[in-house]
């Protein structure tokens, strides 16, 4: 079976529904304190997923993400490599993204050692947002956003302004890691529009993914949008689909992502 | 010890907040600033050389978009001035508790010391005195918690950057209890309750004390007279405790008190009253587990779990500190459902704030002479709404409902209003988990933060900052993150574990308090004083007692289990210490460094106090109808009316606070395309459950200048109303009362709370939806001073929150409040008569006729056996399916609920209000805004027309329009119409506050 390792401790808060997906998709999961992972790092290999969820580790002191990947880096270095060399998927989510943008492994670790190119920094408004926003994913390496196109998920930060370099940009373009994009009603990128683009991010980038794709990290939360009811629009589409005699049905959109990831080791 | 002191700053190539920071100077009156810049600042202490200081830069910034120096300064070619804002002595930094832990975590052993001290450096260009300056500096910091530091661009130059500043504690008091003696005379007596504890003498001679214990003379007779038959006078520590003990805020000697002619006092004889009437008549569909005994109430919610509910006041605090008193208000009852049972996993948050006018920006003072002044406002909204945001969101749990009211008399003192939903298992570690008893022989343990002087009435202490003289901090900023790490590791692993027999948390009068409630369940408790954990060394036994710092829980915890539980926490990163132990001495002891420093009977702690006898007198009302013409334009009145301040969108409060976190979230905030705000809220705690909890609240301090009765009539009516529109049944709901008074020494006063006290009961035994938790807070008024140095008082309006909770059968049955389709019918259900005393319009009308007393008489009343006709039959047509949306009519009546509608489904509709059921009236403005209680606005596909009638059949219901297009056209009485777009409308309702 496929196995999923969460991270949690230090005031990451996403990880129960973030495992609640990855065990709906099909997974088998754990979750476990960073303290814990630390005291017994061999413990990584043997899962097939790592996954770290969103929340406010160290509360976003000294920037956020940083302080955990400080930990993370002076502490679970190798194993982590370890793991990434045995061709296996990571995901961070909203401030598990952030946290891996500070490890810099994304986007992307090169013998075995890594460099930060991207940050994520304050939103435009200065605010936390808590909204939905409509996602196109521009990657086809991706293995996490596999047959997805358009997809809606909420977002829920104060940081999450995509920033590089024009290189940066550029290689990220180039090398198909764009994993998703803010859009607006049409489809088409929110050209760093408010709300569609809720935060400021440069080229409108919601995630990124590493070269060969089996890293995935993105602001907006694909485990909050699992369920047909936790769509921020669900009464309207229930209206619709009552009235033209159609079944409601009991899941949406974002299990995909968790699907894909389990269904990549099969 | 310090080490050698270090500065690192680090700053962003672009920085949003410079930004924001930007906007608020120009905002607060201070013309065009061309420039903002900030950095962040780190104060390292340690003895580190150049190549780790380095290395720390690395650890503390972000070389893709961040740059940084090393006791250099960072500063922008172009400015004019340097504002540092910095912590003061003794003030929790989390920022640099972090950073801390980061080198320690890198640097080992080498670092074991290091301190580290944040603040943040902001760099302006424009064109101020150093007056001004200072003030912009106000804007960012508050001077009780935060020193700001000025340069001018020349003088920063002349020294190279900022100063150095380490905002490092040092007490100067004697650790050591002292004996206070009570045999004095009755004026001695009288002072030492209202200010307190004599301290010392200062050199100008003035005597310093310890702030008030708020006794009163005959709790001051009776401590005097106990203390006689045991042969001594108390310590100091013994007097502070009994002050907690008995204290209004713990023991509610207002509710508790006799009456008039209600011998058992407001408490029981109507608040328990009812939930006891209600228990014993539902029998067995009794759905309350634990009620009023506990730190929330707990209420079924399936075959395995239970719910808890808990809302709290901190008014005082926010008044000082808008954002640390908010954020201390949220996590603090965060607490209460840690503290609940054997503990429950908090599972939503709920909050409530009453401000002034945010536009309104004369100053009050708590001195003559514009000494001493209260924040703006502005100030104290933005703070609260922050506060809850970082302790909220922090924290990971959702904040789906809320609400803002507004009123001129919530200036001298807000109310925030915080509350917080948990979810447990029934049965924990085969016991039931709500109940808990720590047993003879347990073992005391503190666990989460340190102790240090905060929330201490007049605590001083000075300080080694380099600006000298910094006065000691007696609030508390919250470090939700502690706090979250101690509550993982019990909710989520020593609860199952089955650790610990009790746990309560540290809130008000901390472990003064704590320690001696939960010796109640066993029957007494020695507490070595000396092994609690201190944020710094020299406090007095007296305030480590009493200290009210943030993040603690005691728990009761059998001796074998202690270091399994001490090892847990400590690999979480939690601090649990040993303290004492309970047993059934009956006494409650306390000692400090092998001396004993109190000795009390439990009976005398708990109930030494007599109960009070209070009389009511009748409150003369000097109110008058008001006399205005219908306006011409009717469509114009309903955009005035969107935009007022408690009908408008306050939607940036609501995008703010994450819903969605534990993937929870069914009936959203912001409902509809329009995005709309709700009055209530369905979440799914239970992720493989379809059972929904639903949450809503209800407050109308606006009737109760004409009428408190039916001011709390209203409350509870629409607070049940809100959770029926959600989908909730009425036999499943239940209540929470906060009552926030003012003058409560006042007979009028006290006549005025008797009314709604005796609505409370009238209404929920009627209703059957028992109170399980409440709370009061009794003097919410502010006395102080005018620019002119005219004394003036300030009262909040007499206000009582009234909170609702259900659970929800199957949340897949939800509706929302959003018009749907086109074609959809349009039903008002409920009566509508002339009920416009106190409503909104009749406030505005009164506003432009500049007569405030003009509000009228006819204050809206509930008919309490036909709105439990509607409910049941809204109800039923829910679980069926009728309904496509539906939304209670609250403020601004049926106009402002049919604007409402059509701006969330951004869809129109032909509304006739001749066919609204009502009688006698002949205006049209009176149908539109009349705030008649237990109203309905419902829309349905027409297919189900003739379904939804026999439903409703024998309530108060009619069709009153269709849904279409995307324009409202109303027609009145007399030949009246109005036509608006839904643009024109959502503009109106969202452009009042739009700019924050």
């Amino acid at each position: 079976m496929v196995k999923a390792i969460l991270l949690t401790g230090y005031g990451i808060n996403c990880e129960e529904e973030t495992a609640f997906a990855f065990k709906k998709a099909g997974a088998e999961t754990e979750i476990i304190h960073v303290n814990d992972l630390i005291a017994n790092p061999k413990k990584l290999s043997e899962a097939q997923i790592f996954a770290f969820p969103g929340g406010f580790s160290y509360g976003d002191d000294t920037g956020s993400g940083n302080a955990l990947a400080n930990k993370i880096r002076n502490n679970l270095w190798n194993e982590l490599v370890d793991f990434i060399e045995a061709e296996k998927l990571i995901v961070g989510i909203c401030n598990g993204f952030q946290v891996i943008t500070n490890l810099g492994i994304l986007p992307g670790v090169e013998n075995r050692q890594s460099q930060r190119k991207v940050a994520l920094s304050h939103n435009n408004s200065a605010r936390y947002e808590c909204r939905w926003v409509g996602l196109k994913s521009f990657s086809k390496k991706c293995v996490f956003t596999k047959d997805i196109d358009l997809i809606s998920m909420p977002v829920a930060h104060a940081e999450g302004k995509f920033t590089a370099s024009p290189e940066t940009l550029k290689a990220l373009n180039e090398n198909q890691q764009i994993a998703f994009r803010y859009i607006n009603q049409k489809g088409e990128p929110a050209k760093g529009e408010f709300p569609q683009n809720p935060n400021g991010s440069m080229e409108d980038i919601a995630g990124i993914c590493s070269k060969d794709g089996r890293i995935l990290g993105l602001m907006p939360h694909p485990e909050r949008n699992i369920f047909f009811t936790q769509q921020d629009n669900w009464t309207l589409q229930n209206e619709a689909l009552k009235r033209s005699g159609k079944k409601i049905p009991e899941e949406s959109a974002g299990i995909k992502v968790f699907r894909n990831a389990v269904e990549y080791f099969r | 010890m310090i080490g050698n002191l270090c500065r690192l700053e680090v700053s962003f190539q672009n920085d949003a907040r410079a930004e924001t920071a930007k906007k608020s100077i120009e905002r607060a009156g201070f013309g065009k600033i061309s420039k903002v810049f900030l950095n962040d600042v780190y104060t390292i202490s340690s003895n580190f050389l150049q190549e780790d200081l380095q290395k720390c830069a690395e650890l503390l910034h972000n070389p893709v978009n961040q740059s940084f120096a090393i006791e250099k300064f960072l500063a922008p070619e172009d400015f004019d001035w340097a504002i540092e804002i910095g912590f003061l002595p003794g003030v929790t930094d989390n920022v640099g508790k972090t950073a801390a832990e980061t080198l320690q975590d890198f640097f080992g052993e080498k670092a074991k010391e290091v301190e580290v001290f944040s603040s943040q450096l902001f760099f302006l260009k424009g064109s101020f005195s150093e007056e001004d300056a200072k003030k912009i500096g106000e804007i960012f910091a508050n001077p009780l918690i935060q020193g700001i530091y000025i340069k001018s661009r020349e003088q920063f130059e002349k020294d190279s950057g900022m100063d150095t500043i380490a905002p490092i504690v040092k007490l100067s008091e004697e650790s050591k209890a002292g004996e206070v003696n009570l045999d004095v005379s009755d004026e001695e007596l009288t002072k030492l309750g209202k200010l307190g504890i004599f301290d010392h003498v200062e050199t100008d001679g003035t005597e310093t004390r310890r702030g008030p214990l708020a006794l009163d003379l005959t709790s001051l007779h009776i401590i005097r007279d106990y203390f006689k038959k045991e042969g001594r006078n108390p310590t100091d520590i013994e007097l502070e405790s009994i002050a907690q003990t008995w204290s209004e805020h713990c023991k509610h000697t207002i509710f508790a008190a006799e009456l008039d002619n209600l011998e058992k006092g407001l408490y029981k004889g109507l608040i328990k009253a009812a939930t006891e009437k209600i228990r014993d008549k539902k029998g067995d569909k009794d759905n309350c587990v634990s009620v009023f005994v506990d730190n929330s109430g707990g209420i079924d919610f399936d075959k395995d779990n239970i719910v808890s509910d808990k809302v709290e006041t901190h008014n005082s605090p926010s008044a000082l500190d808008p954002f640390g008193g908010a954020i201390t208000g949220i996590v603090g009852v965060n607490r209460d459902t840690m503290g609940f049972g054997m503990a429950a996993k908090p599972v939503i948050n709920r909050y409530g704030f009453c401000f002034a006018d945010p536009k309104d920006m004369k100053l009050l003072y708590r001195a003559k002479a514009k000494g001493n002044s209260i924040l703006p406002p502005e100030r104290i909204m933005l703070g609260v709404i922050d506060g809850v945001n970082v302790g909220g969101n922090c924290s990971g749990i959702p904040t789906p409902a809320g609400f803002m009211y507004f009123d001129e008399r919530y200036k001298g003192k807000p109310l925030v209003f915080v509350g917080t939903v948990g979810l447990m298992p029934r049965i924990v570690n085969g016991k039931k988990g709500h109940e808990k008893k720590a047993l003879p022989g347990d073992v005391i343990i503190m666990t989460g933060g340190r102790v240090g002087l905060d929330g201490i009435h007049g605590a001083t202490f000075s300080s080694e900052a380099l600006s000298s003289g910094s006065p000691a901090t007696a609030v508390q900023i919250g470090d939700p993150i502690t706090q979250k790490k101690m509550s993982d590791a019990i909710v989520k692993e020593a609860r199952d574990l089955n650790l610990y027999s009790s746990i309560t948390d540290n809130g008000a009068g901390g472990l003064s308090c704590s320690v001696a409630e939960m010796a109640k369940e066993c029957g007494g408790c020695t507490v070595y004083l000396e092994k609690v954990p201190v944020k710094y060394q020299g406090m007095s036994p007296w305030q480590i007692w009493v200290s009210e710092s943030q993040e603690r829980m005691t728990l009761a915890i059998p001796k074998e289990k202690a270091q399994k539980f001490i090892d847990l926490m400590t690999r979480r990163g939690v601090e649990a210490t040993i303290i004492g132990e309970f047993n059934d001495s009956k006494k409650c002891i306390v000692n400090f460094n092998n001396k004993k420093i109190m000795d009390i009977d439990m009976d005398f702690l708990h109930d030494g106090l007599p109960r009070k006898k209070l009389v009511t007198k009748p409150m003369q009302s000097d109110l008058k109808n008001p006399s205005f013409e219908e306006p011409s334009n009717l469509g114009a009145t309903l955009l005035e009316m969107l935009s007022r301040l408690n009908i408008c969108s306050k939607e940036f409060v609501s995008a703010q606070y994450d819903y969605e976190v534990q993937g929870s979230s069914v009936l959203k905030p912001l409902q509809g395309r329009g995005r709309v705000n709700a009055d209530s809220a369905v979440v799914r705690p239970l992720l493989e459950s379809q059972k929904g909890v639903g949450i809503s609240h209800a407050l109308y301090p606006g009737y109760g200048d004409i009428d408190t009765y039916w001011m709390a009539a209203a409350a509870i009516d629409s607070a049940v109303k809100n959770l029926i529109a959600a989908g909730a049944k009425m036999e499943d709901i239940a209540l929470l009362d906060n009552f926030c008074w003012c003058s409560s020494n006042e007979p009028e006063r006290l006549w005025q709370l008797k009314k709604a006290a005796q609505a409370c009961y009238d209404f929920a035994t009627l209703y059957k939806t028992p109170f399980i938790s409440g709370k009061d807070s009794m003097f919410n008024d502010f006395k102080g001073f005018d620019e002119d140095s005219n004394p003036l008082k300030i009262s909040v309006p007499p206000t009582l929150l009234i909170s609702s909770i259900s659970v929800i059968e199957d949340s897949r049955k939800c509706v929302s409040m959003d018009a749907k389709m086109e074609g959809d019918l349009v039903y008002a259900i409920g009566f509508t008569t002339g009920e416009l005393g106190a409503s909104e319009y009749y406030r505005m009308q009164a506003e432009k006729a500049n007569d405030k007393k003009a509000i009228g008489g006819t204050v809206p009343r509930v008919d309490g056996k036909n709105a439990l006709q509607s409910y049941n039959a809204i109800s039923n047509a829910i679980e069926k399916g009728l309904i496509a949306s539906i939304q209670p009519v609250g403020l601004g009546g049926l106009g402002i609920a049919i604007a409402k509608k059509c701006i969330a489904g951004w869809l129109g509709a032909k509304i006739d209000l001749k066919k609204v059921p009502e009688v006698g009236f002949d205006r049209t403005d009176s149908i539109l805004f009349s705030e008649s209680q237990s109203r309905f606005l419902v829309t349905i596909a027409s297919e189900n027309k003739a379904k939804f009638e026999e439903e409703l059949k024998g309530t108060r219901f009619a069709e009153i329009g269709i849904i279409t297009g995307n324009k409202l056209e109303v027609s009145g009485i007399n030949g009246k119409h109005f036509s608006l777009s839904v643009s024109e409308l959502e503009e109106a309702y969202k452009k009042t506050l739009r700019d924050y």
